[in-house]
Parts: structure tokens; C-alpha cells; sequence
């Protein structure tokens, strides 16, 4: 036992115990920093171990989310199945993007900028598509509170906490394992240098292109989620690109290509964003873009003075490995 | 619909388009010689717009004078934004240089929001009423204005880049990075003036847009997607492809308006960005990289 695995038992602990003294408004903070934790991780597969900038992921949310809801919605089908689809769809849509991109030569900002395009041209695609309601948006029969639902995923939220917890920590020890094994390292050989990584034998082209379908069939589950967990969906909210930077913030923040990075960056900036809204709401400034400004400053004094994040500064203090 | 109709949209999608074309071409600039992408770009432009409704409101000043001081204005915050925030970032990996921006955009816009609040403000001027006949075509006479403005600040730019030494001296920051600091150029000074410059070709092309559409803070990361779309189509880094850019992406919403429906005519636009990054990714104008 390292200090590292004490100290994930008691975070794991506290976590699965936190249901017994947190109200309800605990729980869904706990909640949303769990979902961008989750998030954040399956981003990561692609940029931190992989080194590909996606700034579109919020199409494979989308598109999960919209997968599983419409089923549900239309056919009464739970999630279970609509699940399956999602993942299908959105390994399908990964697997295309990252072929085209990787093909032609497209990297970095350009790569960047692609992610953009598909996941806006999708937005604007389902504003038109009636079938899942259009502009309109979409909303799932609303979750009897009371019951485990659990063959249609409705019930109170604490059945959304345990599977987003459950979720998250399968994200984790996914990664842990993917870290160490050959995948890992020819990921990260591509990440720190592509040419030398093909010079070395690996074909790049085909493990960027899996590390593109690994990370949105997770983005796709997370999708799913989201879907069940908040009921309606809509177009311009979900596909927006503000979605897609907010699951990046949390890596980026907490610790580009760490395990724990995500984790702590979800945690850091949602308690922050709750925390700011609560001081503002205490001190009567409750006019809108107040609390988005507060946000922006902190998150240019972060990236300013902690290039690397938050963890790797952390790891340091708490003398723990790195990654 | 008949072919009259087809041909007034079509101008005006032009003279929007150059229009865009200048907005972009400040991105362009700024990516072709400090390499950094300018994440904050559409909401350096709504803060253009919202400097001249200001202007107009409080002393009358006609959008086309008022561009001048606003101009100067973003000239300065560029030197200083590049000076001050940017320049320890150019050597930091992309993603590191998008947050910064990113966090940058997100203060602008939501700043915007607090000033001004959400509603729509505009100018009002009389020749944004009046219009141009060439035979029974009809032309807006404040959208003749704005591309013309774009146009002629265009080709000062690019006669600055040609003709004056500091002007080759940037070129040759571009070029070769070291080159330039081994022959004693002040790099990161001339990164600051590159930046200055591509802030004050966005206040230009904000000045002049507020006479076509009404300015909300919303408008920031559209328009941010809009530069970033228009200098890809024409070629990050290429003068000519921001305006070439600009004038196709403005006809192709022009036309997807018309043919399609008014809210689809984005997808037009990045729908010819995925094709342009896939059959010739630097870019129309644009040279391999």
C-alpha cells in the first residue's frame, strides 16, 4: 500500500458514504463534479494520453444523449439498449472524424478546429431534425422519485449518484490499466513525439484513430446519463461549445495526462462556480455575467501560474507519484 | 422568388462577406505571425460594436468617425494584451494558449453582459435606410459603405506589410523566428505591434457592422466561429484568403438563407469548412505548411 492507494480507499469511502449526511443539494453538486469528472477522464484518453486537442466533445454527448433519449422517448425502450446504440453511433462518428483527420495530415489547431466544425454542424442539424423535436427540444417522461426504476434508469437521485460515482471509478481504473499497458505507451510515445513514435514501429495513424473511439464511446455513456439525469435536451445547449469547453476545463485545470487531474479539476471548478454563485447571492450582486467574470479570473490566474495544473503541483506537496 | 431577388442577395452577401473578411483577417494576421489562435476574437469584435453604439449614443458620432479612436483604442489593448498576457504563452503547448484566450473570451463577453445586459442595441443613421439602383438592382447604401471601408483597410494593411520597414520586419518575425532574433529584430515588441494591428482590424470591421445588425453580448463566440471558419476556407495566415474567405462564407449564407432556412445557414458554412479542411487543409489561398 503506497500513500497513493491510501488516500484513493478514503476518497472512495467518503464518496460512497456521502449520501448519508449530505442534503439534496450536496448530493447534486456531488453529482455534476462526479459527471465532469467522468467526463473529463474520457476526454483525456484522447488528449492527455493521446495528445489529439478535441474541442468538439460535446458531439459525442449530444448525440449519445439524443441516441438513448430518442429510443426511450419514442419507442418506451430504457436505456439499457438505447445505451448499446449511443455507444455505436458515436464510436461510428469518432471513428470517421479521427479517420478523415488523421488521413489528410490534419493536426493540432487544425484537428482542434475540425472537432469544432462537427460537432456545429451537428448542432445546427438537430435544431432541423423533427424526430427529436428540433429547436423544441426533447423531454423524457419525468423519473418516479420514489421507486429504483432500475431496467428504465428513473429514480431519486440518489440512484443518478451511485451509477455517475460507479461510472467515474470505472473511468479511473480503466485508465489506471490503460496507463501501463501497450496501448498506454504508444499513446504517449504519439503525444510526445509522432514522428519518433513511427520511426519506432508504431502506426500511429491506427492508435489515434482508437484513442478517438475509446474516448467517445465513454463520452457517448456520459451522454446517456445525461439524458436520464436531466430529462429534456435541447439542441442549442447541448451540442454547444461551451459543453465541450467545460469538459476540459476540468483536465486541463486539474492535470493534463494524470489520472487524478480530471477528478480534482471537476471538483476544483464546480465548487468554485457553486461557491462564487453563493458569495455573489450573499453579497446581493446577482446580475447576470457577474459570476461567469469571477470564474474567467480564476481561470486565467490558473492557467497563468499553474501551467501544469493543480494535481501535479499537489502530487508534489503530498509527495505522491505524479500520475 | 425570381432572379432579381437571387442577385440583390447575392451582392449583399458579397459586401457582408468582405466585411467578414476583414474581421478574419485581423485572426489571420495575428495567427501568421505570433502563431497563437485568437480565441477571443469575435468578442474583441462585439466590444468594437458596442464601443461605437456607445460613441453614437453619447456624442452623435457617426460609426465611419467614431472607427478612428476605436480603432486607436484596440490597437493599444491588443500592443498590451499581447505584451503583457499573451507573449510568456507562445511557447506553451496550443491547449495551454487556447485556455488562456478562452478564459480571456469568457471575461469579455460575460464583462458585456454586465455593462450592457442582454438587449439589443444598434445605431441609427440616415443612410442606413437609403439604397443604391443599378437598374432595378437594389444595393444598400451602408453596406457599400462597410465593404468599401473593408476594402481600403485591407489594402493599407497589406501596403504596411509590403512597403514599410516594420512592416518586413513582422514578415520576417513570421518567417523564421530565430532568423529574425539573430539579425537583432525586436521580436517580442513586433509580436505586440502584430497583435495591435490585428485588434484594430477587427474594430474597423466592428465599427462598420454595427450598421448591418444589432450588437448582444451573444454575438462574441459567433463570431469567433465565423473568423475561425472564414480564415481556414481561405488559408490561416493568408491576407488574400481572409477577404476570399470572408466573401464566400457572406454568399454562402447569402444563398442557404434563401434556398434553405435562415437558421441552417451556418451549417452551409461549416460544411464548406470540413470539405476545405479535408480536400486542401491549408486552406484555399493558404500555402503547405
Amino acid at each position: 500500500m503506497t500513500r497513493a492507494h491510501v488516500a484513493l480507499a478514503a476518497l472512495l469511502a467518503v464518496l460512497l458514504s456521502l449520501p448519508a449526511f449530505a442534503g439534496p443539494y450536496a448530493l447534486s453538486v456531488a453529482t455534476l463534479v462526479l459527471y465532469f469528472a467522468y467526463t473529463g477522464q474520457a476526454w483525456n484518453v484522447m488528449m492527455g494520453f493521446a495528445g489529439q486537442l478535441s474541442l468538439g466533445h460535446s458531439l459525442y454527448v449530444g448525440v449519445g444523449a439524443y441516441a438513448a433519449g430518442a429510443i426511450f422517448f419514442h419507442y418506451g425502450i430504457g436505456p439499457w439498449a438505447g445505451l448499446w446504440v449511443a455507444i455505436l453511433l458515436c464510436v461510428l462518428l469518432g471513428v470517421v472524424i479521427g479517420f478523415l483527420a488523421f488521413r489528410f495530415g490534419i493536426s493540432g489547431v487544425y484537428f482542434a478546429l475540425l472537432t469544432i466544425a462537427f460537432a456545429e454542424f451537428t448542432r445546427i442539424g438537430f435544431d432541423h431534425l423533427d424526430w427529436t423535436g428540433g429547436p423544441g427540444g426533447m423531454f423524457l417522461r419525468v423519473a418516479q422519485r420514489d421507486t429504483w426504476d432500475i431496467a428504465n434508469f428513473r429514480g431519486p437521485p440518489l440512484m443518478y449518484y451511485y451509477s455517475i460515482l460507479a461510472l467515474a471509478s470505472l473511468a479511473f481504473v480503466l485508465c489506471y490499466f490503460l496507463l501501463k499497458t501497450r496501448a498506454g505507451y504508444y499513446w504517449q510515445a504519439i503525444r510526445e513525439n509522432e514522428e519518433a513514435a513511427q520511426a519506432l514501429g508504431i502506426n500511429t495513424f491506427r492508435w489515434k484513430v482508437y484513442a478517438v473511439a475509446l474516448s467517445s464511446a465513454m463520452t457517448a455513456v456520459a451522454g446517456v446519463f445525461f439524458a436520464f439525469y436531466y430529462n429534456n435536451l435541447f439542441p442549442e445547449q447541448i451540442f454547444n461549445i461551451s459543453r465541450s469547453i467545460e469538459i476540459i476545463l476540468g483536465p486541463i485545470i486539474g492535470g493534463l495526462g494524470t489520472l487524478f487531474g480530471p477528478i480534482l479539476g471537476a471538483a476544483v471548478l464546480t465548487l468554485l462556480s457553486d461557491g462564487i454563485t453563493e458569495l455573489l447571492a450573499a453579497l446581493g450582486w446577482e446580475i447576470p455575467g457577474v459570476k461567469q467574470v469571477f470564474y474567467g479570473i480564476v481561470l486565467l490566474l490558473v492557467v497563468m501560474f499553474l501551467p501544469h495544473g493543480i494535481w501535479p503541483a499537489v502530487a508534489k506537496r503530498l509527495r505522491v507519484d505524479r500520475s | 422568388m425570381d432572379a432579381l431577388t437571387v442577385i440583390d442577395l447575392l451582392l449583399a452577401g458579397v459586401l457582408t462577406g468582405l466585411l467578414y473578411g476583414l474581421m478574419a483577417l485581423g485572426l489571420s494576421v495575428i495567427f501568421g505571425v505570433v502563431r497563437v489562435v485568437n480565441f477571443a476574437h469575435g468578442e474583441m469584435m462585439t466590444i468594437a460594436m458596442y464601443a461605437t453604439v456607445v460613441l453614437f449614443a453619447w456624442l452623435g458620432l457617426d460609426p465611419f468617425f467614431a472607427l478612428l479612436p476605436v480603432a486607436a483604442a484596440f490597437f493599444g489593448l491588443g500592443y498590451l494584451l499581447q505584451r503583457g498576457l499573451i507573449n510568456p504563452f507562445i511557447t506553451r503547448p496550443e491547449h495551454s494558449q487556447f485556455m488562456l484566450l478562452v478564459a480571456v473570451a469568457i471575461i469579455l463577453v460575460n464583462a458585456l453582459l454586465l455593462v450592457f445586459g442582454p438587449d439589443a442595441r444598434n445605431v441609427q443613421v440616415d443612410y442606413q435606410l437609403e439604397s443604391y439602383e443599378l437598374g432595378s438592382v437594389l444595393i444598400d447604401k451602408a453596406r457599400v459603405f462597410a465593404a468599401g471601408l473593408a476594402v481600403v483597410a485591407a489594402l493599407l494593411l497589406f501596403l504596411f506589410f509590403r512597403f514599410t520597414l516594420t512592416g518586413k520586419a513582422i514578415r520576417a518575425c513570421a518567417d523564421n523566428y530565430l532568423g529574425a532574433k539573430v539579425v537583432g529584430l525586436n521580436v517580442k515588441r513586433l509580436y505586440a505591434l502584430t497583435f495591435g494591428l490585428g485588434a484594430a482590424c477587427v474594430a474597423v470591421a466592428g465599427c462598420a457592422m454595427v450598421l448591418l445588425v444589432d450588437v448582444t453580448p451573444g454575438l462574441g463566440p459567433y463570431y469567433t466561429l465565423l473568423a475561425f471558419v472564414i480564415v481556414i476556407v481561405g488559408g490561416l495566415g493568408s491576407m488574400g484568403g481572409a477577404l476570399l474567405g470572408g466573401v464566400l462564407i457572406g454568399v454562402s449564407e447569402a444563398l442557404a438563407g434563401l434556398f434553405i432556412a435562415p437558421s441552417a445557414k451556418s451549417m452551409f458554412s461549416f460544411g464548406l469548412l470540413i470539405l476545405v479542411l479535408l480536400v486542401r487543409p491549408q486552406g484555399l489561398l493558404g500555402k503547405r505548411a
